[in-house]
């Protein structure tokens, strides 16, 4: 398989009052053609600043890149002018937003905003683009769509809004479609359908998706690789039976303790105690560490590096250094990593 | 969508109702009559004047007869102008103050909504801080200020244009320009702001990340949505018209109906003042219908019932 996405040590900061705030801290992931990776992560971990600066959608001025690569294609994303990004964008990479009741435009017909992609990327007269429309909207799972190609966005639920912000992100065949938390907006019997929605769509155009989310359970439905995000870094990346049945980093760990299962009956939920360190002034050593019971006396001195545990599995912990203490997870993450390869031995 | 329009019509008549009774006793209240001014003529000559007039009659009686002529249009004489009905007064002195107030209207709004815009979309530069001083010094002086600034400058040291008085086109330059300042300064005020909000909205974001050119964020994706709290000032605005003509025709000597009025209101001439109200207040309550139509046609959430979708 040929790398579609590559991220080398992308570094992206925002200027603020208080002074430079480093959002994302060293960023490197790869992603091959029709690959689904999940990116997880708390709130702040950097996860979606991630996603806008592949659109090269920052706020300007104040947020920009410090320095690092998105090659895509081959070719340096970072380097490239406003003009040229507003010819990859919405053709080449393709973007769903998190919240569909505010990502539609009120005051234009819903037709007119699928058609306006096609009309500026595909070179296609009004007709054309209208038809090609009306296609997809039945793609998305629209029912009636030349009636509903005439109306407005407030004539449909959030579910449906959110098929329609599917629908303009499709428009032109994204090599590559980035969904930031696509499902978080939604009612729990809805995120099932718009996730199985995505995934019928990715089969059947064959686009990379890069798919942002902090709810596991959505990432082992729907992705192949899982990158792990804190404080601005990816701290373990691999597939997803990497991360679910062997993670090695102690914030994955939290992570999966977090998360209630069926089975997890008298045990109480493992929380991640304390908060994300503050990203204006980022912590020595390992940016967890204070969070973490495994904490080893080097975290606090020493950034750990990315170990690799096997060819497709990373993870930045010293717990995996050749002289660190053998430290297992903790027994109720242990359970329901047992949990996770029993329901799968089920399926 | 005109079964909406014929209740609104109608709901207009019992406004103009309302404002016509309201008026017509605060009026009788007023100090004086229409010959308080009138020293050259006796007692006696005084008394056959009211009695001609029916201003011997009780208020009510008055108010009813009014009424009455009202209903068939008829809005009575003017006790000032030589006997003038003041249907014909109003006719001859409403085009003046009509092409005043709409040049105004439109021209200040349309080079507001371009202040506003540049404002929003070059926020926190140069431009934003100094279009800010200008909403914030054109809303606060009274226009009357400009008015004798323009004729200063443009008029008597430039000689451009005429000082005063009604002629061609370009007697209705500077009293455009003096009426326009406050309509420019709210619009841009209310465009600024609003937009600011607008171009940080998801939506936008939605269209950037189709690869739109930023140009046509801006103008398809923002402006409309940006609008829309513009059209709720564009009533108080128009009133400022109205109420702004009153100084403007006075200071520049514009045979329009604001002058009209405060002359009117000087000489106590009742049918003149009741007819004038009139006016102005059916101008309003079209004013009101008309922005409450454009609101549907800017935004479809707030479009009525039966419309067309």
């Amino acid at each position: 398989m040929s790398k579609l996405l590559e991220v080398k040590d992308l570094k992206v900061s925002f200027n603020t009052y208080n002074g430079e705030v480093q959002a994302v801290r060293g960023v490197s992931f790869d992603l091959n053609k029709g690959e689904t990776l999940a990116i997880v992560g708390e709130s702040g971990s950097g996860k979606s600043v991630t996603s806008t600066t592949l659109m090269g959608l920052l706020p300007k001025p104040h947020g920009f890149v410090k320095s690092g690569q998105i090659l895509f294609e081959g070719e340096d994303l970072v380097k490239k002018s406003a003009k040229e990004m507003q010819e990859i964008r919405g053709n080449d990479i393709a973007m769903v937003f998190q919240d569909p009741m505010s990502s539609l435009n009120p005051t234009m017909k819903v037709g007119n905003q699928i058609m306006e992609g096609l009309i500026k990327h595909q070179n296609m007269n009004r007709a054309d683009a209208k038809k090609k429309a009306t296609e997809l909207l039945e793609l998305v799972g629209i029912p009636q769509p030349d009636v509903r190609m005439n109306q407005f966005p407030h004539q449909f639920s959030g579910g449906m809004r959110q098929r329609v912000v599917i629908a303009i992100a499709l428009a032109c065949n994204p090599k590559l479609l980035i969904a930031d938390e696509p499902t978080t907006a939604l009612d729990v019997t809805i995120q099932a359908q718009i996730l199985e929605l995505m995934k019928k769509v990715q089969e059947e155009t064959n686009s990379a998706l890069i798919f942002i989310t902090h709810d596991l359970g959505v990432v082992a439905n729907v992705a192949d690789r899982v990158a792990v995000m804190y404080a601005g870094k990816v701290v373990e990346v691999g597939t997803v039976d990497d991360i679910f049945y062997n993670p090695k980093h102690p914030y994955t760990w939290g992570l999966l303790g977090s998360m209630p299962t069926l089975d997890s009956t008298d045990e109480e939920l493992y929380a991640i105690p304390g908060s994300p360190p503050d990203l204006l002034n980022p912590p020595k050593g390992d940016a967890f560490a204070p969070r973490n019971k495994f904490a080893l006396e080097i975290d606090t001195v020493m950034e750990p590096p990315m170990f690799k545990v096997s060819d497709t599995h990373y993870a930045a912990t010293w717990l995996l250094h050749e002289d660190a203490p053998k430290i297992e997870p903790p027994e109720s993450v242990k359970r329901r990593m047992q949990g996770f390869s029993k329901m799968e031995g089920e399926q | 969508m005109f079964r909406y329009i014929l209740r609104r019509l109608f709901y207009m008549l019992i406004t103009l109702f309302i404002i016509a009774t309201v008026t017509f006793f605060l009026m009788k209240m007023l100090p004086g009559s229409p010959l308080s001014a009138e020293d050259k003529l006796s007692e006696e000559q005084k008394a056959i004047v009211l009695e001609k007039y029916g201003l011997n009659d009780p208020v009510p009686i008055q108010y009813l007869r009014y009424l009455g002529g009202l209903v068939k249009g008829d809005l009575g004489v003017s006790f000032a102008f030589d006997n003038t009905p003041v249907t014909k007064i109003l006719m001859d002195r409403m085009g003046p103050s009509l092409q005043l107030g709409f040049q105004a209207l439109l021209i200040g709004s349309f080079l507001g909504i371009i202040l506003g815009l540049i404002a929003a979309v070059f926020r926190n530069g140069a431009i934003d801080y100094t279009s800010t001083i200008f909403a914030v010094l054109g809303s606060s002086i009274p226009n009357f200020v400009f008015a004798g600034l323009l004729q200063y400058v443009f008029a008597v040291q430039l000689n451009w244009f005429p000082v005063a008085l009604w002629g061609g086109f370009e007697y209705s330059i500077l009293p455009t320009i003096a009426l326009m300042i406050f309509p420019m300064a709210t619009a841009a005020r209310f465009i600024r702001t609003e937009m600011v909000e607008v171009l940080n909205s998801n939506f936008i974001l939605t269209a950037r990340a189709k690869g739109i050119s930023e140009t046509g964020v801006v103008f398809r994706h923002g402006l409309r949505n940006g609008l829309i709290p513009l059209i709720t000032v564009l009533g108080p605005m128009a009133v400022s018209m109205i109420t702004g003509s009153m100084v403007i025709e006075q200071i520049f000597a514009i045979p329009g109906i604001g002058e009209q009025f405060v002359t009117s209101v000087t000489l106590n001439d009742y049918p003149t003042i009741m007819g004038t109200t009139l006016l102005f207040a059916f101008l309003f309550v079209v004013i009101i219908l008309i922005i409450d139509l454009l609101y549907g046609l800017i935004d479809p959430r707030i479009r009525v019932s039966g419309g067309n979708n």
